[in-house]
């Protein structure tokens, strides 16, 4: 087996494996940025896998599956946002009560679609001629269209972030929003909005596991990627880029693991699985220390807003 | 909006949704009502599951048992609990349904075993069934099949099938179970077809699709042309069926999920033998033994053929099942050499039960390692 031979392949598997993280992180990306940390991204994803699962089932079109996870996924987030925004309750012990209802609940929605197959998943359609490009098209660009649209995804939260108002008005929204309300924009409303999208975004990656990646509903499906997610966004330091980037190397641990195996290399299962926590530890440790302590996490994440402590 | 007002919204959401949540959690046991002109005595059966109905395999062909049950026994009247962790809470569960009038209990994973002696002791009067242990007791019985007979069938459709002589196995854990199971269906292969390799892959998991499939991806990439599998997702089927290859199931039919792909399924069929287990209690004559049934008993099969699966191996494999059927011959019968060509088995000899559910080597024609 030649180099590229060994690669390519495990390359094209670490972004199929990256998608549904990349989805779940950027949604938590950017209710971070807005300065709510949500814990219940796991249950979020397998809401939205079921309901994606359910609706792509019953219609026969998997985008209507994909527009059921995000409202569900959204739904759910909404408890969240009504919890930790209007009633200023812990942001952790809300999240983590989201994982394990979503966990409850999407089990018990699921129950009559286990071992359904689904009509029309999503499946791969190499990208015209970008797919011909000798090792990049082979790795990026034949795959299907949830894969292709987050890559847009990144791009297009990037670009809002850094370069646009809405943007700069999302990033101070984590940072101060005491300001943000002085300049006469309204946290509350805007806050609700990012957890919402945030959610939406957890729910297609849940879709992604059960449309495209492994096209089925079984129960907990997401085997834990709900939290890799979270972790990921620590790691990407709140940068779309970052997560991209991240997503990918998180996503392609197994599949190097099992790749190694083919050849006769022996790796513990249980030092891969431990590798993303760690890589996230030794981020926060380096970051930590060259900038003195200080970590690019939103200074106002976490922390309820509350207009009578201004 | 006054801070008083306000955590009482909370607190009343948050008891609400405590409520939900425990609501889901536990679930209340289903019962299903027998016909209702019964006119015989009823008989109460309980059944544990350590995973939900809907895990798509290991509880849920639990439940197709069930479901067999009551359709040949139209008086038992039934009772499941699903999702019972094993060690303590299960203790707790299993006394509830003894104190409930259940006459028979089936408890369905090894890490019940302790709890269900424990629970034996103080009620005498009602038989308990574990599934997949080993220790007994008055009123105790244990339950298992010989899957590794139709993991040999199914090597035997593998074998003939490859072109490329390289079968990709996706295993779960490194425990004697699995480990049987890749040999008896690498004995089946070879059978066939000796010039074969079955490549393993460990994933450490029993329950997780999305990886289950890449690893089988992995294998495919290596060369192989045929996936069998162990754990209980239908992830690996599903990668032969996009690399337009071929698949062999476990649990039960997963043509369902993989119709071009699946040539057979190594699966389970409990419902013969609970309804003898049911009927033996019933006429007095249960005894507490340690049942590892064959499949001459029916206990485990081969699931239907996929159309893509020609005549003449079909006729190898019902030639190899009626020998297995008529209990003169079995899969680990010598000569059987290891990985490194010493011979483990003599010819003539079988391997004793002990043996195999304590195997930690692979036979010749693995190519993989087993973990430490």
């Amino acid at each position: 087996m030649s180099i590229q031979e060994f690669l390519i392949p495990l390359l094209a598997a670490a972004v199929i494996a990256g998608t549904p993280i990349l989805y779940a992180a950027l949604g938590e990306l950017i209710t971070e940025r807005a300065g709510i940390i949500n814990l219940g991204v796991e249950g979020i994803m397998l809401v939205g896998a079921v309901a994606g699962f359910m609706v792509a089932v019953t219609t026969g079109n998997p985008w209507f599956g994909v527009l059921a996870s995000m409202l569900a996924g959204g739904a759910v987030a909404l408890i969240h946002a009504f919890l930790t925004i209007t009633l200023r309750a812990n942001q952790v012990v809300s999240g983590l009560a989201l994982t394990i209802f979503g966990t409850g609940f999407s089990g018990y929605l699921g129950k009559a679609y286990i071992g359904i197959p689904v009509e029309k998943p999503f499946t791969a359609m190499p990208l015209g001629p970008l797919a011909d490009i000798p090792f990049i098209g082979p790795i990026f660009f034949q795959h299907d269209a949830l894969v292709y649209i987050s890559y847009l995804l990144v791009l297009l939260i990037w670009y809002y972030m850094y370069h646009t108002r809405p943007g700069l008005n999302l990033r101070a929204l984590g940072e101060n929003p005491a300001a943000m309300d002085a300049l006469g924009l309204n946290v509350f409303y805007l806050r609700y909005i990012y957890v919402v999208a945030g959610g939406a975004l957890g729910g297609i990656g849940g879709a992604y596991l059960s449309l495209a990646y492994a096209p089925s509903w079984l129960e907990n499906m997401t085997a834990g990627r709900g939290w890799i997610a979270v972790a990921l966004v620590i790691f990407a330091l709140w940068n779309p880029w970052r997560a991209l980037m991240g997503a990918y190397l998180f996503g392609g641990i197994d599949a190097l693991g099992f790749r190694l195996q083919v050849l006769g290399i022996q790796m513990s299962p249980f030092f891969l699985k431990m590798l993303p926590y760690l890589f996230t530890v030794l981020i926060l440790v380096f970051v930590v220390a060259r900038q003195k302590g200080r970590l690019s996490e939103p200074g106002a994440l976490g922390l309820p807003y509350d207009r009578e402590e201004r | 909006m006054n801070l008083k007002r306000k955590s009482a919204i909370f607190i009343a959401l948050l008891v609400s949704l405590l409520l939900v949540i425990s609501g889901c959690g536990t679930k209340a046991p289903a019962t299903s009502t027998p016909a209702p002109d019964a006119a015989k005595e009823k008989i109460k059966v309980a059944y544990v599951y350590v995973g939900p109905v809907g895990d798509a395999g290991w509880s849920y062909a639990h439940d197709q048992g069930k479901k067999y049950l009551e359709e040949k026994i139209p008086e038992v009247e039934t009772t499941i609990i699903e999702s019972v962790p094993e060690g303590a809470d299960s203790e707790r569960v299993i006394t509830q349904l003894a104190e409930k009038g259940n006459k028979i209990i089936f408890t369905t994973s090894f890490g019940y075993m302790d709890p269900t002696i424990n629970v034996a002791k103080k009620y005498p009067d009602v038989t308990f069934m574990h599934n997949s242990g080993y220790k007994t007791a008055e009123n105790v019985g244990t339950y298992f099949g010989r899957i590794y007979q139709a993991r040999y069938l199914t090597g035997i459709v593998a074998g003939k099938t490859t072109t490329t002589n390289t079968i990709g196995y996706v295993a779960a854990m490194p425990i004697p179970e699995v480990i049987r199971g890749i040999n008896a269906f690498t004995q089946g292969v070879r059978s066939v077809n000796p010039e074969a390799k079955v490549k393993v892959v460990w994933t450490n998991t029993w329950y997780d699709p999305a990886m289950e499939k890449d690893a089988a991806k992995s294998l495919l990439t290596a060369g192989a042309d045929v996936i069998a599998q162990h754990q209980d997702t239908p992830g690996p089927m599903q990668a032969a069926e996009e690399a337009g290859k071929f698949g062999i199931g476990y649990n039960m039919d997963m043509s369902k999920m993989a119709p071009k792909a699946v040539l057979t399924s190594a699966v389970w069929n409990w419902g013969p033998y609970y309804v003898k287990t049911v009927e033996a209690v019933k006429n007095k004559t249960w005894k507490n033994d340690q049942y590892w049934g064959p499949m001459s008993e029916g206990i485990v099969d081969i699931a239907p053929f996929g159309p893509m699966v020609p005549e003449d191996t079909k006729k190898l494999v019902a030639e190899a099942k009626e020998k297995i059927l008529s209990n003169k011959w079995d899969v680990f019968t010598g000569p059987i050499k290891d990985q490194t060509g010493a011979v483990r088995v003599p010819e003539g000899q079988v391997m004793s039960d002990q043996d195999m559910l304590s195997f930690d080597w692979f036979v010749e024609g693995v190519d993989g390692t087993i973990p430490k």
